[in-house]
């Protein structure tokens, strides 16, 4: 479907992408994973044909793509943005601006706003202000509005990033069904990988504007050697040593005296995760049935209207995601310590 | 003529002056706003501080200017426009053009990269893009519109050096003001005041309901 030959992408000094070779095929979901700064929105805005590379090569449907005129691939690609972007206007004209661009006629045009409302549960949104919605109500506007155009090619910048969890399940949830059902080509960045894992089929691993690794998503995450350290700035990324305890649990060490129990059986060398919204946060110790308790610093809070994101150091770095509601009860702050507790069966090892 | 009378004349001359100065000013000023918010050329910085630095000229430096070029010497002197209400228009013009100018391009600029990039990756032209940007600045630019009609319907310098304050001609809420403060007629030079502050603050009300709207 899509293909990059020795793409780079320099801002001034700043080395963005160096070097980067990846084949998507079609009907395929591709997700690039990678933490934040590593070049994933200047990759997918590059496949988007809204940015030129520095140097290297697109191939679009085994044709060159000219720098000059990237209108072809525009026109059968399109990009949707983690910062949400709406045009001032009822979600209506949102929608219809693709294909007015196409010269449809409108009665084709409302028809398929009425489906791709329906698609992202956002009947009889019509006429709403666009601006006026929720962040993920705005976020599955984008979303419907890229799913008019009907392109062969979707390309989604963290398309759930701090979004609801109602919002997340139903964007993930459209993505798998146009990749299913109209056989979307699907590239999508995400730290998240989880949702690599549910989604995708194959994956690559971009770091420091470099992909690393492309392959299976398991392969990828398999995979700790030299790319530990990078992964660790993913959220709640963690590798460490394996070993079979009593219980059917397994205990795995951090190599800083941190012991994570999970409920598994694995020896040897494993990355594990898990997700911010599954950690507990207590301003004492807590009697529970969960196996893993830290007591930790908060060294970060960033603030997503409904829920609060919480970076703690506990020995490593957590993020730990809990309602807006809690965080205002508990009074946290900066430099607040906080013990955070989560089970063994929320820890997710690949 | 009773006082009345009068007043109403003043007012809607200074309306009517002013209004014709903001149009005047928008048919050059706006064009320019708006290049110098989609495109990227060489010189363009300069050309943007050359505005914002005329955006604090004084009125009657202008107004000095302007007689210079208008009066009977001057290069446009054979026009025969000085001490009319089309020299003061044209004057307010001149002074509100780089006032337009900046606050129409800046607007532009806010929003170009975002709708820009959204529009194409929906598949627009770069054409279509730049449009889909225009109508995004749509409320922007009428404000940028409306602060320049306050800054001429407010000026002194320009109306009273090439109008002259001349009655039932030139003479505007300012000028009047001026002129009934030094005659000692405080109580009027209150009134004018009054109807110049209403005109003023209705319209920055308009803004604000505009501004509003537009950062929904």
């Amino acid at each position: 479907m899509i293909e990059l030959t020795n793409i780079t992408k320099n801002y001034g000094e700043v080395k963005a992408l160096d070097n980067i070779n990846l084949k998507v095929f079609g009907g395929e979901i591709f997700a690039v994973i990678g933490p934040n700064g590593a070049g994933k929105t200047t990759l997918l805005r590059i496949m988007a044909g809204i940015e030129r590379p520095t140097s290297g090569e697109i191939y679009f449907k085994g044709e060159k793509v000219n720098e000059t005129n990237p209108i072809r691939l525009r026109e059968n690609s399109t990009l949707v943005f983690q910062r949400t972007a709406l045009f001032n206007a009822t979600v209506e004209w949102n929608l219809a601006y693709g294909l007015k661009l196409r010269n449809r006629p409108r009665k084709e045009i409302d028809e398929k706003i009425k489906e791709a409302l329906e698609m992202v549960k956002l009947q009889g949104f019509e006429k709403r202000w666009a601006r006026r919605l929720s962040g993920g109500e705005q976020q599955r506007v984008s979303l419907a509005r890229a799913l008019m155009l009907g392109t062969d090619l979707f390309l989604l910048d963290e398309p759930t990033a701090n979004l609801d969890p109602r919002s997340v399940s139903i964007i993930e949830e459209t993505i798998l069904r146009i990749n299913r059902e109209r056989q979307t080509t699907v590239v999508m960045a995400t730290h998240n990988m989880f949702q690599a894992e549910t989604l995708a089929q194959r994956a690559t691993l971009l770091i420091g504007g470099k992909t690393l690794q492309i392959g299976t998503v398991r392969e990828i995450l398999k995979t700790p050697s030299e790319h530990v350290e990078s992964f660790a700035r993913l959220e709640n990324v963690f590798s460490g040593t394996s070993k079979v305890a009593q219980g059917g649990i397994s205990v795995i060490d951090l190599e800083n005296g941190l012991k994570i129990e999970a409920a598994i059986r694995r020896e040897g060398k494993v990355t594990l995760s898990v997700r911010p919204e599954d950690m507990i946060l207590s301003k004492s110790q807590i009697v529970s049935s969960a196996r893993n308790t830290f007591k930790g610093e908060v060294t970060g809070i960033s603030d997503f209207g409904d829920s609060v994101k919480l970076r703690i150091s506990a020995g490593k770095d957590f993020v730990a995601q809990i309602t807006k509601r809690s965080f205002e009860e508990m009074q946290l702050n900066i430099g607040s310590e906080v013990y955070l507790t989560f089970k063994a069966t929320s820890v997710r090892v690949v | 003529m009773s006082l009345e009378t009068e007043i109403i004349e003043i007012s809607a001359r200074a309306i009517i002056v002013s209004g014709s100065a903001t149009l005047l000013a928008s048919l050059w000023g706006l064009p320019i706003g708006i290049t110098l918010g989609l495109k990227r050329f060489r010189g363009r910085n300069l050309v943007k501080g050359f505005f914002n630095a005329l955006m604090g000229m004084p009125t009657v430096s202008l107004g000095l200017i302007l007689y210079l070029v208008f009066s009977r010497v001057g290069p446009l002197g054979f026009l025969h426009l000085l001490y009319t209400p089309l020299v003061m228009i044209i004057g307010q013009a001149v002074l509100i053009t780089p006032i337009a100018v900046s606050l129409t391009s800046s607007t532009v600029e806010s929003i170009d990269p975002d709708i820009r990039d959204l529009a194409r990756t929906l598949g627009a032209s770069e054409t279509q893009a730049s449009l889909a940007v225009l109508r995004e600045s749509t409320s922007g630019v009428l404000l940028a519109l409306i602060t320049s009609f306050d800054r001429a319907i407010a000026e002194l310098g320009v109306a009273l050096m090439l109008g002259g304050n001349i009655r039932g001609v030139t003479r505007v809420l300012t000028t009047s003001i001026a002129l009934e403060t030094t005659r000692g007629e405080l109580l009027l030079g209150m009134a004018l005041t009054a109807i110049l502050l209403l005109i003023v603050f209705a319209l920055n009300t308009l803004v604000n309901l505009i501004q509003r709207r537009a950062s929904v």
